[in-house]
């Protein structure tokens, strides 16, 4: 059964408190989500019931902890589509899973004058550590270009193929202009001159439907945060056989088969990519998240966030000199915009003080307001809980502001 | 130099300014209003190392030192804090370098403006109160030399 706006708007305690006096209009879902209370009540259950440490020890609590923290794996097992539940690696987030990659598959396989491809739309957490990776291995960092809608252009991507292209790294959803890319078409393009593929899914697994075995992608990494869980919990997927060719990330308890003084072996997958005491807590509240989402359903999530967009895109563009940056025709409930004359911080500055948050600035995506030739837009991204009225008030705010500033 | 007024009695006619507004609405009007006419800074003074870098603004900070007193010019992109700026200046511009120094600024906070030098606001204000200082005190050491 699809619940009401008014009953998931009831799930969500954060959106019932006052900003500056006014009713929450939180409108910043792509930097992170709000909690449902099922969430909060994971979290605090688990340290009010079960906390304890995971995988060793013998008493009740562990056994129980344990327990409930393998059950989130099976569950992001699921929501991923994986084929095994060894391929789901937490994380701190989609930051430390592309880190990961590049620390360990990245050293192990790139070697000097081999090539790695991004896009440029990238976040700065797909372009840095492989720049760090290429200026350690003298590697060669070569950009996908985009239109001025904020789509990639295939036929340059084609061109950037060479024998020496290792790994292709994308953002399946741009997170500061909601671009949809065809990240199938370049899995297939790659892997047919035999480099591995890495998709940011960072923006997009709240929105799409995610299927690792049929995107046939090598590794997918995401955020809790992003999909109503905690901060600081993620999930690198990799293909397992990749994974067990890996060398570890980072070295500790968890991770270990056998320690000795002269020579360690390691765990086994996923436990070798897991080292130190892992985040329970967080990780067991990760589990109530994935369970939200899915009782309410991607694809319902995905037609009322397409009527905010399209009831968004529509009102905004009325508001004189106001431009959006990112008109994809395929693309997820993220607007971006600049507006003629005005500072992004000041419009976000003035509607704070009405109570709707929005992002202004560069949304870690310096290169792509290079590429439109602008410090930063202003952004607002919904999600499921968001409402029409809310975006009456953005564009009434956002009026407002403009007669103020101009 | 009785005719110039002291930090104190500068901060206290902003914060005495800011005591007929009711409502955050009229305070952020009158700080756009500020920045509006805050007078315009000298092109040649707009130069990469005046940049006071915040994350989302930039700020262009010129200061000049004169009989142990420090002017100070500058500018920024966005609006509202160009109005923030323009009190600052009000404030501290032609005081003495010790003045300057010593300035615990309390106006900002009693005006309800303190959020805007919190690190998440990060505008270049807090930078900009810093380098403001920090002209201050380089002009002091140079003096002492």
């Amino acid at each position: 059964m699809i619940q009401s706006i008014d009953d998931i708007r009831a799930d969500f305690p954060i959106l019932h408190r006052k900003v500056k006096g006014h009713p929450l209009v939180y409108l910043d879902n792509a930097a992170t989500t709000q909690k449902p209370k099922a969430v909060i009540d994971a979290l605090t259950y688990y340290y009010t019931n079960t906390n304890a440490n995971v995988h060793r020890g013998i008493h009740s609590l562990a056994e129980e902890a344990t327990a409930d923290f393998e059950a989130t794996r099976d569950t992001v097992k699921e929501f991923i589509n994986s084929a095994h539940r060894e391929e789901v690696i937490f994380t701190r987030g989609t930051t430390e899973s592309i880190n990961l990659v590049a620390y360990t598959w990245g050293r192990q396989n790139i070697k000097e004058g081999d090539e790695i491809i991004i896009s440029a739309m990238e976040h700065h957490s797909n372009i840095v550590p492989w720049q760090i990776l290429c200026e350690e291995k003298n590697a060669l960092l070569k950009v996908i270009p985009i239109t001025e809608h904020g789509e990639i252009i295939m036929e340059e991507f084609d061109k950037l193929f060479s024998p020496k292209t290792k790994l292709v790294s994308v953002v399946h959803v741009s997170n500061a202009m909601g671009t949809i890319n065809p990240v199938e078409e370049i899995i297939n393009k790659s892997h047919a001159v035999g480099a591995k593929v890495l998709i940011d899914g960072a923006q997009s697994s709240m929105h799409l439907d995610i299927n690792v075995q049929k995107l046939n992608c090598d590794f997918f990494a995401c955020s809790a945060h992003k999909l109503f869980g905690p901060t600081g919990i993620g999930v690198l997927y990799g293909k397992k056989e990749i994974l067990e060719s890996m060398p570890p990330f980072h070295g500790g308890g968890e991770m270990i088969k056998d320690c000795t003084l002269p020579k360690t072996t390691y765990a086994d997958l996923p436990y070798k990519f897991e080292a130190g005491t892992p985040n329970i807590g967080d990780t067991i509240a990760f589990k109530a998240a994935l369970e939200y989402i899915q009782s309410i359903g991607k694809a319902h999530i995905r037609k009322h966030e397409d009527e905010l967009l399209r009831y968004a895109t529509e009102k905004l563009l009325q508001i004189n000199g106001l431009k959006i940056i990112g008109t994809a025709r395929n693309k997820i409930s993220v607007i971006s915009f600049v507006i003629n004359g005005v500072h992004p911080q000041d419009v976000g500055i003035l509607l704070d003080n009405k109570g709707i948050a929005i992002r202004t600035g560069h949304h870690c995506a310096q290169p792509l307001m290079d590429f439109y030739e602008i410090p930063g837009t202003m952004r607002a991204s919904f999600a499921v809980y968001n409402t029409i009225e809310e975006i009456d008030k953005l564009t009434e705010g956002l009026q407002k502001a403009i007669k103020l500033l101009l | 130099m009785n005719d110039i007024k002291t930090i104190k009695e500068i901060e206290n006619e902003i914060v005495e300014d800011f005591s007929l507004f009711d409502d955050w609405d009229g305070k952020y009007e009158y700080i756009i209003d500020l920045g509006k006419k805050l007078h315009p800074l000298d092109k040649k003074y707009k130069t990469a190392e005046n940049i006071v870098k915040g994350c989302q603004s930039t700020v262009w900070l010129h200061a000049e030192h004169k009989g142990g007193r420090i002017f100070y010019y500058a500018d920024s992109d966005a609006i509202i804090v160009k109005g923030l700026i323009s009190m600052l200046i009000k404030v501290l511009s032609g005081q003495p370098v010790e003045d300057i120094i010593s300035a615990d600024l309390e106006f900002i906070d009693k005006i309800g403006m303190k959020s805007h030098l919190a690190q998440t606001r990060a505008n270049g204000l807090l930078a900009m109160v810093k380098q403001m200082k920090n002209y201050a005190i380089a002009f002091k050491a140079v003096n002492q030399i």
